[in-house]
């Protein structure tokens, strides 16, 4: 992957992502920002990546797909709840 | 061709995937889809990986994996509304401090090439990974309570902390010229006593502003080290969250009349000491009981009797007494009464950017409730009566009137142009920004001071006993 694709694609994704991202209005902020943070977790393939090489470092890639595997699963766990809330709570009102 | 499919359409999937995800998020009824595509790609993505470098067989992998999961799950599952704040920001701290390691641990991978560029994104996804990292751990620390809430300051700090500010960029070059590993360990101590002075004079209320920039961190830090190792989909979806966490804090600064710069650079406006406010406040509050005229609680009954339309401001006083589901019955009363409810949400009430409308989803109260302060302000001039639960520095009439204190300039909700304002606030001592709420002084307004959690039942209580 020569490093001009990389930077492409890199430019490419932050633009597309401000024009969406930017469209979800601030009832949504929250579980955004947490569904963000789980996103970041993305360093998790960069994590298990480094892993094919072991030998001594191979501690140091484990605690980060550790701490990465955390920021990914608890992040789009705890979005997950948050989002199931805001259905009940519309649910509850139309049943009225 | 596999090799280009694995490589570079696979990825670009993906991340359209993600981007669907986030699409959805725009959206009340389709956010919880959307965060389970966001979440079904990630999935897809790990396996991709792990089938690419041939992980499957190798149970240290699995063993770190299902560890990290299960941590994540039970923390996901265990956590209250009112911690999300700290949840977030510890996440993303484990996701900065797991980007740092990563080039840690690939250093000898990427710095032996003479190329300068390894070493330039190594020294960049150190020192921003590391810095998100420190600082997400004291932010979460202080929303906790488990460090004092308070900017902590100390002789020297301001010239220390813009020290740092330039000593890192200063040492990257130096690293990327001289290629010493040396200089890479340095340029990580320092990215990580700067998280650390950058959060600690962070204040409660600025809290959503650091945490979004944090949260922008950890995806610049996983887009880095995704550059560095020749990752496209980590270095595509890094950038993603980058992207999102500097909307979020623009947003945020925007709605505190603050500039992301200053906030980097340390607080300036707190130098003052929030103490003499405090007392300033205390005295003004004596002496204004004595005006004549004013509304009092007794009057509560007959003014929300005769009212057409009611707005509530909450702040995150509501969420540290527990009173939502007091408000939820609340709005519930009133509206059975024939009145219009409706919600006015400051951006920065809380401690994270729509902090105030999960907690009150979390009671069942509907989200088209629920209005942000651009689109409400009008409204306040033909209200008949705001109840405010433990907001004060978004309704803060100070803001406009007064030069050079912590809130001036920053936008508020016009509580004050309503015919009547009950607070139900814990007691008159300013907010979080320690500037004295003049609101309270107002003729028109009814302070109700203790804990929301029993004076905004109270009010219901008035209420229902008339009805």
């Amino acid at each position: 992957m020569s490093l001009t694709v990389v930077l492409i694609f890199v430019g490419a994704c932050a633009l597309l992502g401000y024009r969406i991202i930017a469209a979800v209005p601030p009832l949504l902020h929250t579980p955004l920002m947490s569904g963000m943070n789980a996103l970041s977790g993305i360093t998790l393939l960069v994590a298990l990546a480094s892993l094919k090489t072991s030998g001594a470092v191979s501690l140091l890639a484990c605690t980060a797909v550790v701490l990465a595997a955390i920021n990914v699963v608890g992040g789009y766990w705890v979005t997950d709840r948050m989002l199931r809330m805001y259905k009940r709570g519309s649910g509850k009102e139309t049943e009225k | 061709m596999t090799h280009y499919l694995v490589n570079f359409l696979l990825p670009a999937l993906i991340t359209a995937g993600f981007l669907y995800g986030i699409r959805l998020m725009q959206t009340p009824h389709t956010a919880l889809r959307g965060n389970r595509i966001g979440a079904l790609c990630m999935l897809v993505a790990v396996l991709l990986v792990l089938w690419q470098y041939g992980l499957f067989g190798r149970p240290m992998v699995w063993a770190a994996l299902i560890t990290g999961s299960l941590i994540g799950l039970r923390m996901a599952q265990r956590v209250k509304t009112i911690q999300m704040p700290q949840m977030v920001a510890l996440f993303n701290g484990l996701g900065g401090a797991a980007s740092a390691l990563v080039i840690l641990a690939c250093l000898n991978l990427l710095v032996t090439e003479t190329w300068w560029f390894g070493w330039l994104v190594s020294a960049l996804a150190l020192a921003v990974g590391s810095i998100t990292f420190s600082g997400s751990v004291v932010a979460s620390l202080k929303l906790e309570g488990w460090m004092t809430s308070k900017p902590l300051f100390f002789r020297g700090q301001s010239v220390l902390t813009k020290w740092i500010f330039y000593f890192i960029p200063t040492i990257t070059v130096l690293a990327v010229i001289d290629k010493r590993p040396a200089l890479l360990y340095a340029v990580t101590v320092s990215a990580l006593l700067y998280g650390i002075l950058l959060a600690m004079r962070v204040g409660g209320a600025d809290m959503p502003v650091i945490i979004s920039f944090l949260n922008s961190l950890s995806g610049v830090a996983a887009s880095v080290s995704g550059i560095a190792l020749g990752n496209l989909l980590a270095a595509g979806v890094g950038a993603l969250v980058g992207v999102a966490g500097m909307i979020l804090t623009q947003i945020m600064c925007r709605a505190m009349n603050r500039d992301l710069l200053s906030v980097l650079r340390g607080f300036k406006d707190y130098a003052g000491s929030p103490e003499t406010d405090n007392t300033q406040a205390a005295v003004s509050g004596d002496a204004s009981s004595e005006a004549s005229a004013r509304l009092t609680a007794d009057d509560i009954p007959r003014l929300l009797r005769e009212a057409h339309k009611v707005l509530i401001v909450p702040g995150y006083g509501m969420a540290l007494s527990q009173a939502q589901q007091a408000v939820k019955n609340l709005m519930d009363a009133l509206e059975k009464g024939g009145k219009e409810v409706k919600v006015a949400v400051h951006p920065v009430a809380g401690r994270m950017p729509g902090h105030m409308h999960v907690l009150l989803a979390e009671v069942g109260v509907d989200y088209d409730r629920l209005f942000d302060m651009a689109k409400i302000n009008h409204e306040f001039a033909e209200t008949d009566v705001v109840v405010a639960v433990g907001a004060c520095d978004v309704m803060n009439p100070a803001a406009a009137s007064t030069e050079g204190t912590p809130i001036s300039g920053m936008p508020i909700l016009k509580v004050s142009e309503a015919k009547a304002v009950i607070v139900c606030n814990l007691n008159e001592k300013p907010g979080y920004s320690g500037v004295e709420n003049t609101l309270y002084r107002e003729g028109h307004v009814i302070p109700l001071w203790g804990d929301a959690s029993e004076t905004v039942p109270e009010i219901t209580a008035a209420l229902t006993q008339q009805g």
